[in-house]
């Protein structure tokens, strides 16, 4: 099993993961730590991805639609979507969007009158909405995990 | 005012949030062993079907309209339920959870109007979980409860009906038409006896004497009849009160007639009781097993027999746990009858931390079974339920609840995360 980037995330029952300051560590004598007084919390992938862990959810890509040529925009097969649906969706954001009742994940196109969800992949046309079609944005995608291995 | 906030039909709702093609079918959750109908979508209801319906008497009517059946996911339901609580409890300074899709806030102090601070709960819930509420507001736990039921009701509330801001004469149209049943805590067989004396609708208890109703029914009713009066008799519990016992058990999906069997079922109940018991920072100072076999069973005599011990010490280690636990098994168990049901009990908790180190210690480094205890728990939250557990849950489980149309753990589980193409 490759490594998982993300850290414990917010489940069931669990508060989510805090990483304890170094302050407060007992010394067994003698010299207290040079340490304590710079002491600051571990930087947290939680805190920084997941701002709203009640609205937040995990997605799987499948398939190769968001697999541009733009490296910066290009999302595997296989990565792990952060959705957050506290977010309301804009021009230009990677949503999480139901058609016919199934998950795409789609770059949205709103100018105007003119709504469509493009993929980042060249060999995938334009989905564009007409009246009678209606878009349900599911949530924003925010971040994408890739493993290294 | 006190706000009853609960989610519409919360289990389809939750398997709609991950199936968006279910959206406007007829959609049922089942009950433990796929048993019973337990949540209804609207179109279910539609079509006369009621709660708690078993499932088998339905198939014709399933097949006819399509409804579409899945058991009870509750990994997925307990996780949509703290997203729910937690948002709730942004809104408020009080809240009490009531139960797994429904909470009480205290909006004492909140602006005026309260109904749009109502309509903005429901617009939050709704976006960040994909999960519709209704919001009853009024000045006692249970007329909040009765406007929660109104606002479901009646589509001309838009979901949320302030109990206060109806005119005198809605409210009584209201009182005069729910029947005495829909009031939180008066149960049927109660119904029925206060039906004999001529109280049927909320209006007709509301009005009874409190003084006679408490003579005839108790404290109970007398408060429930003050608070439909407004006066506030139940206050907000905030924290839950530790369970003084905690009880796992379970039918199994078949019958079961081997002792094996018995004592894989009893050490999975035992190591999730244990869990439960180390989640509120209790230890147990006894245990108790009972199993039943079926009574539907003609030509099979009835045994059920339950057995308690005490623990040599109070104890959370679900190793200790488990060994007692088999102990009490080998004695209650009998061979011959077809087993249905096992359950385990916890009892005589007490705080972890009042604990007194024995003279004589069970466990020769309390510490470190401490540690793995902890250690347990951590991979079974992160992985999945029965990931690491005692050997003698065993392997198999095939006398394991059935649920055949389970869907996944969308939430819980990463092999199981939805897939967006």
């Amino acid at each position: 099993m490759p490594p998982i980037l993300l850290g414990p995330f917010a489940a069931a029952s669990t508060p989510p993961a805090r990483q304890f300051p170094l302050a407060g560590v007992r010394v067994p004598a003698g010299f207290p730590s040079p340490a304590e007084d710079w002491a600051e919390e571990r930087v947290d992938l939680n805190r920084r991805y997941v701002p709203c862990p009640e609205a937040t959810f995990l997605f799987t890509v499948g398939g190769d639609s968001m697999a541009g040529p733009d490296p910066q925009r290009c999302i595997p097969d296989g990565a792990t979507l952060i959705v957050d649906r506290s977010r309301s969706a804009a021009h230009n954001d990677i949503v999480i969007a139901v058609i016919d009742g199934d998950f795409t994940v789609k770059r949205l196109y709103r100018r105007g009158q003119q709504l469509a969800l493009l993929a980042e992949n060249p060999a995938y046309p334009p989905i564009r909405l007409g009246d009678e079609q209606e878009l349900v944005i599911w949530g924003v995608v925010t971040a994408w995990v890739v493993s290294a291995a | 005012m006190i706000a009853l906030v609960d989610v519409n039909n919360f289990y389809v709702s939750c398997q709609r949030v991950f199936e968006p093609a279910l959206e406007g079918k007829p959609v049922v959750v089942l009950s433990n062993n796929d048993g019973c109908v337990v949540s209804r979508s609207a179109e279910v209801k539609a079509l006369g079907i009621n709660m708690a319906a078993p499932w088998f008497q339905l198939q014709a009517l399933a097949r006819q309209h399509g409804i579409i059946a899945y058991s009870s996911n509750y990994a997925l339901y307990a996780d949509m339920s703290n997203r729910v609580m937690r948002i709730l409890a942004q809104f408020s300074a009080q809240q009490e959870v009531y139960s797994i899709d429904e909470c009480f806030l205290d909006l004492a102090g909140q602006p005026a109007p309260l109904a749009a601070l109502a309509q903005r709960i429901r617009r939050t819930v709704l976006q960040w979980t994909g999960l519709p509420v209704c919001v009853g507001i009024a000045q006692t736990k249970t007329l909040a409860k009765l406007a929660n039921h109104l606002a479901k009701r009646h589509a001309r509330y838009a979901g949320v009906c302030e109990w206060p801001a109806l005119s005198a004469a809605t409210r009584q149209q209201h009182l005069r038409e729910e029947p005495v049943s829909e009031v939180w805590g008066i149960g049927r067989k109660l119904s029925r006896s206060l039906a004999s004396e001529g109280i049927h609708t909320v209006f007709d208890l509301m009005h009874a004497d409190p003084e006679g109703l408490r003579q005839r029914y108790g404290v109970v009713v007398q408060r429930t009849a003050l608070e439909l009066r407004g006066q506030r008799c139940h206050a907000l519990d905030e924290a839950p009160a530790d369970k003084q016992q905690i009880l796992c058990s379970r039918s199994f999906g078949r019958p079961v007639l081997h002792a094996g069997e018995l004592q894989e079922a009893v050490s999975i109940y035992t190591a999730r009781a244990a869990e439960k018991l180390r989640q509120q920072a209790s230890c147990a100072a006894a245990i108790g097993v009972f199993i039943r076999s079926s009574p539907h069973r003609e030509r099979e005599p009835l045994y059920a027999a339950q057995l308690f011990a005490p623990l040599p010490e109070p104890s959370d280690d679900t190793l200790t746990l488990t060994r007692q636990a088999l102990q009490l098994l080998s004695q209650l168990y009998r061979p011959g009858p077809a087993y249905i049901k096992a359950g385990v009990m916890l009892t005589a908790l007490q705080p972890a931390s009042l604990q007194q180190p024995s003279l004589f210690p069970e466990l020769a480094d309390p510490q470190r079974r401490q540690a793995l205890n902890a250690t347990l728990d951590a991979i079974n939250r992160r992985w999945g339920r029965g990931t690491l557990q005692p050997a003698s849950c065993g392997k198999a489980q095939h006398w394991q609840m059935r649920r055949q149309s389970l869907s996944r753990s969308w939430t819980t589980r990463w092999q199981e995360l939805p897939v967006a193409r």
